[in-house]
Parts: C-alpha cells; structure tokens; sequence
C-alpha cells in the first residue's frame, strides 16, 4: 500500500503562465485526486457594470480576456442591441464574423504554440507564434490593435475593412495555408509529439455530457455542439459543420483545434464573398430595458453573457460564464488516474483561460 | 506517425532571414489605423470640454479659467472615443507610442495665447 502524498502545482508554474491552483493527491506517480482553487486574479469586472455607461461597458467587456477580446465586446453588444431591438446592418454582422474567426484561428495557434511548450519542443513553439503573428498584424491593419480591438460598439462596429482591405487578407491566408499544413503536420504526425499526446486523458462522451465540457474539448469527444451554428453574427448565412472527433484523448483535442484552423480560414472566405456593401452602424437611443442571455463559441467553448438593464444608462447585471470555467470539472476528472509528468499537457488540452474565468 | 517531420522547417530556418526584427535600430512601420496616442491641436480646440465627458476613462482634463487641456497618459486606453465626439477636429489619433515611464505622467497642452500671456 502506498502512502498518499499532496503536491501543489500553481498558482506559479512554468508550463501555464495564469495562476491556476491545484493540489494533487499523488499515489507514488499518479494522480488520484485534484483540488482546484482560483480567485488569484478576480478583478471585479462584472460589479464595474454599475459604475459605467452602458455604452462604455463595451470597452470594460473587451478586457475580460486578451485572447478572446474581440468576441467579449462583440456579445456583449450582441446582447444589449437584443435588449433594445437594434438590428444592426448585414456589413457589420459580416464583418464582426470575419474578426470572430480571425481571433479564433490566432487563439487557435497561440495554444498549439503552448501546447509544444508544454512538452518541451521549442522550435515548434516558436513557428505556432511566428504564424500568430501575421493575424495580428492584419488586426493591427484592420483595428488598430493587436489584443484590444475597440471596434464595437452598441449598433454595429465603429470601423470598415473595405474590399481591398480583405482581399489583401485573403491573399495572406492564402500563403498561410501552406505554411499552416507543414506546422500542424507536426503536430498530428511527428511520433515524438504523438509519443506524449496519444491516449491521455481520455474524457468519453458520457462524462463529457455529464461534466459539463464546452468547446474543442466537448467536441473532441464525439458531441456535436457548436454555438455558431445557433447562427448569432452572420453565421447563420454561413455553411459551417462543427467538428468533432471521437476519441476523446489529447491528441483528439489537438486534431479538432487543427481542423478548426482550417475552418476559421474557410469561413472568413465565404464571408468576404458575401459580404454586403452597406452602412456598418446604426445610431442607437434611449436606455435599455430588459433582460438577455447571449450564447456564443469561443475559440475555447461556449461563453454564456447575461444582461439585465433598469431602462437607466447603468445596466442592473452583467454576468460571463466563461468556457474555462465550464471546463474545470471534466479536466479535474480527466487528471484523476494520469501521470504527475501528463499533468501539465492535461490542463492545456482544455486551453484554460483563467483571467477570463475569474473576470 | 513518422519521425524528423519538422526537419524540413528546420533546415529552412538555417537558412533564411530572421522573422523578428532588430528593434529600435530597425524602426518599425506602423499601419495607418494603429491607436498609438492622443495629440491635440491647440490652435483650434475651444476647451468644449466634450472630449473629458465622453472619455470612458476620465483621461482628460479640460481647464477653461488655465485655457489647458490634460491628458493623463497611463488612463488613455485608445479607444479613439475623444477624437470622433470633437466638434472641431482638432484631436487626432497617431501611430506612434508613447514612451515608456517611469512614473504615471500628465501632458498638459495650453492654448498660445495663454502661454504668451503667462511668459509676459
Ligand atoms: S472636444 Fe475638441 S474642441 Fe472640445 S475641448 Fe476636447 S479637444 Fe477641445
Ligand atoms: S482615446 Fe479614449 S481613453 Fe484616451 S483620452 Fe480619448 S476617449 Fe479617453
């Protein structure tokens, strides 16, 4: 009989740069058990919705989350205009489609970048980040930003990309693609990668439904689930199948963030063959009144937004429940039964955003 | 599964330029739309006062008895809100940074004819 053994990982460590908490109760090598805490860096965010006009929460909404920025201020406004009955003009739900996918493939590629970090392939790390890159310096070109966009606004989207603007991405995308084959190559096939990702952490899709999991990682394991297909932005003009795999291991969530790379790139085509000319705001009155719940896909899950407004130019609530925090209990489930040494891989195959979870 | 699959990349890498860039021996080259800072022309701002109001931040402080307008640079988020609610235009967004600091600084900017006022 072994003795029993608690080693903490976090709030500080060198694989995951958020403070994420664990205590692991270790038999010899394995996990049996893991025991979350969070609240390191709880800003306040939600309470600050009280203080600021309606208008300006927008830019409080964006910096929920570096990463997933510009769908933060997107769904909020998404909801405050279904509070208020703005439709918004197709220009702007096209071009906020085009920015979704664009963070997400950038999301998408800052984790695979961790994801070799986490298993010691530094070269690897670098290449996923060198492709990163390029998306945000077509933010850069289109925003004005690289992580905080400040391009919603209540009523559609405060600046344009014009046709040749988006041309020119397409271009870039188009020699990205290459690129992006022989960088994600490595990541599904290279053996010394498969070596560490094959078969660990398994999450079956029973447990993935009981436990709640949301995202790449619901979907790797055989669910089909996807928000954008609930069609909020353009995406409901959008073909667009989610993608799933059913293996439900480490590798399957790698395989599925892969593949939704290539998706991201082939959405953001079919919008800009789409996309309508046109105003891309509509001046928004009054106050509003009411109360919404806003479900959208984030590079990693659905993300829940609650409003509820007074009719005065403070909203009453603002809630976020983000896909990190969703993700929480089926990642504890998968830890239980792994090695100490899978320990780290296991908490980046849920992608954990912990500022975002703690707001 | 195979092995070596990132040799290619690799050996590429060997030989060709590095993606990074040797700054700030190298200048880099903004994009037009970059929300670097805040300038203000004073010549034609008429102290509103519209900006400081519509700042989500309260970054600006406009002081009409000083004829100045302040702007705190480490409040500023960039958000570009001051410079499309000035009736006269006189705000414009440019691309470059600030310069890092060392302690939380205020620009004030002052109307000319104050200025002289004060130096006689
Ligand atoms: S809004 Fe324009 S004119 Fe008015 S105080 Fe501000 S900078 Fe000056
Ligand atoms: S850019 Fe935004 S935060 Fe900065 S001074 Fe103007 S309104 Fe305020």
């Amino acid at each position: 009989m072994s003795t029993r053994s608690v080693v903490p990982f976090g709030p500080h460590h060198p694989v995951l740069p958020e403070p994420l908490h664990l205590d692991l109760v270790l038999e010899d090598e394995k996990v049996v058990e893991a025991i979350p805490s969070i609240g390191f860096v709880h800003r306040g965010l939600e309470k600050l919705v009280e203080k600021k006009d309606f208008n300006e929460f927008v830019y409080v909404a964006e910096r929920i989350c570096g990463i997933c920025s510009f769908m933060h201020g997107m769904s909020y406004c998404e909801a405050v205009e279904h509070i208020m009955g703005v439709e918004i003009p197709p220009r702007a739900k096209y071009l906020r489609t085009i920015w979704c996918e664009m963070s997400r493939i950038h999301s998408h590629l800052l984790w695979l970048g961790l994801l070799a970090d986490a298993f010691g392939f530094e070269s690897l790390f670098m290449q996923s980040w060198r492709m990163r890159e390029k998306i945000l310096d077509m933010f850069e070109t289109s925003t004005g930003g690289r992580v905080i966009f400040s391009v919603n606004k209540i009523g559609g989207q405060r600046k344009d990309m014009d046709n040749s603007m988006i041309r020119s991405f397409l271009d870039i995308f188009a020699g990205m693609e290459k690129d992006l084959k022989e960088l994600t190559g490595t990541f599904l096939n290279d053996g010394a990668v498969r070596s560490r990702l094959d078969g660990v952490g398994v999450l079956t899709e029973q447990q993935a439904r009981d436990f709640g999991a949301v995202g790449p990682f619901l979907r790797a394991s055989g669910v089909q689930y996807d928000m954008r297909t609930t069609g909020y932005a353009a995406y409901g003009d959008i073909d667009l199948e989610p993608i799933t795999s059913n293996i439900g291991d480490s590798y399957a969530r790698t395989v599925v963030r892969v593949k939704e790379i290539f998706q991201s790139i082939d959405i953001i085509r079919q919008a800009a063959a789409k996309i309508p000319e046109g105003d891309f705001a509509v001046p928004v009155k009054g106050f509003p009144k009411g109360e919404y719940m806003m479900r959208v896909e984030q590079p990693r899950g659905e993300a829940c937004y609650y409003v509820k407004a007074n009719g005065t130019k403070f909203l009453d609530r603002f809630r976020v429940r983000t896909p990190t925090f969703a993700n929480i209990p089926p990642m504890l489930e998968t830890l239980k039964g792994s090695q100490l040494a899978d320990v780290p891989i296991l908490i980046l195959t849920i992608d954990p955003c912990i500022s975002c979870t703690e707001r | 599964m195979s092995l070596f699959s990132f040799a290619k990349t690799e050996f590429r890498n060997l030989f060709s330029k590095p993606v990074t860039r040797l700054y700030p021996q190298e200048p880099r080259i903004y994009p037009e739309r970059t929300r670097g800072h805040i300038e203000n022309d004073m010549n034609a701002c008429i102290l509103c006062g519209l900006c400081s109001r519509k700042c989500p931040t309260g970054a600006i402080r406009v002081d009409r008895k000083e004829k100045s307008w302040a702007i705190s640079r480490f409040s500023c988020i960039q958000c570009g809100c001051c410079v499309e609610s000035c009736p006269k235009k006189c705000l414009s967004m440019k691309q470059a940074y600030t310069q890092p600091g060392a302690e939380k600084k205020t620009d004030v900017f002052t109307k000319p004819e104050a200025e002289s006022k004060n130096a006689s």
